[in-house]
């Protein structure tokens, strides 16, 4: 039994308690890099939800736990609209994996 | 390149080549083990991409709903309203084995009573807007968790694949070419050996020969004397 975090500033995370994740409001980027560590360690978390704005800057503390199996952490857009962040991501995952582009140019 | 430094003997030879053979056996299997990686994930990244365009949509479209029921209410009343969750869910985590790389699966189910479809809040603070929008929510939990479940995988499958692709290069441009020029200075020394014992016999020979010839040349100069 594990649980589902979403981690992000008020207006974008609030809607989420009613789907019973644990929501986890902050302000900044030092709070959230925190709160991310905080979620890891407590090994409750499956999943941890995190907004572009802050997953772009709270890089270093997500690369942290890229390579074990839990907790995924997946970024979702957050309350101001996406700014394609989310799919970088995906996009740097191929980009690491096959050694180049070649997902995004014959997949569209 | 750093050549691997070895005593030109028949037994490094032979130690050398089993290693070779090793490496090209490794190297071939590693190989299948990359495509077959890139593969699955290959296929995990495209569904993975049309879950988020699709994900990312409808949150946009959920936002927008929520915003409205935000600004439209007391905020105080718009948390309390939320704090009790309709739904208990519960998320399970299997692990799967996909190509010895091991990922987690989720599977969320949920509580769902007779009144799922409610909401837990009275209807009388809040705006019809909120309702709206969290069934929106609702509605796209389930691709959520997989949205998740599929980036974790890929990003494991892509470290993995990472790993396979600089093994494979290092056996095949690293590892095997100095064992195959390791035996062949080997098999080069040896036959520069045997060479130099071949002449060596024959200088031998010769000299042999030509010994015999003195001796017979001087028994036979020795010959008349006697007769």
């Amino acid at each position: 039994m594990h649980k589902i975090g979403i981690i992000g500033d008020r207006d974008s995370v609030l809607g989420f308690m009613a789907l019973g994740f644990a929501v986890h409001e902050v302000q900044g980027a030092e709070e959230a890099a925190q709160k991310i560590s905080e979620l890891v360690k407590s090994g409750e978390y499956a999943v941890i939800f995190i907004t572009e704005d802050l997953a772009v800057q709270t890089e270093e503390e997500r690369a942290k736990y890229k390579d074990i199996p839990l907790p995924a952490i997946t970024v979702i857009p957050s309350s101001k609209g996406s700014n394609g962040y989310g799919m970088a991501n995906i996009r740097n995952a191929a980009q690491r994996a096959i050694g180049a582009d070649i997902l995004f140019k014959d997949g569209e | 390149m750093a050549e691997i430094r070895v005593n030109p003997t028949r037994m490094e030879m032979k130690k050398l080549q089993g290693r070779y053979n090793t490496a090209r056996r490794g190297h071939k299997l590693l190989k299948d083990k990359r495509d077959e990686l890139m593969k699955q994930f290959l296929e995990v990244v495209r569904e993975d991409k049309a879950l988020r365009e699709r994900v990312e949509k409808a949150l946009e479209l959920y936002y927008k709903g929520f915003s409205v029921a935000s600004a439209s209410g007391n905020p105080k009343m718009l948390k309390e309203a939320l704090i009790c969750p309709k739904k208990e869910g519960s998320l399970e985590v299997t692990y799967k084995n996909m190509m010895s790389v091991i990922v987690p699966e989720f599977s969320y189910s949920t509580s769902e009573s007779e009144a799922a479809q409610s909401f837990n809040y009275g209807l009388a603070f809040t705006s019809g807007d909120l309702d709206v929008s969290l069934r929106e929510l609702g509605g796209i939990l389930e691709d959520l968790i997989r949205m998740a479940e599929l980036e974790k995988q890929a990003q494991l499958l892509a470290e993995e694949i990472e790993k396979t692709r600089r093994r494979v290069n290092a056996l095949e441009y690293i590892m095997m070419p100095q064992y195959l020029a390791a035996i062949k200075s080997i098999k080069m020394k040896l036959d520069e050996n045997e060479r130099g014992n071949t002449t060596r016999l024959m200088k031998v020979k010769d000299m042999m020969l030509e010994a015999q010839r003195r001796t017979n040349k001087q028994s036979d100069e020795e010959e008349p004397v006697a007769e």
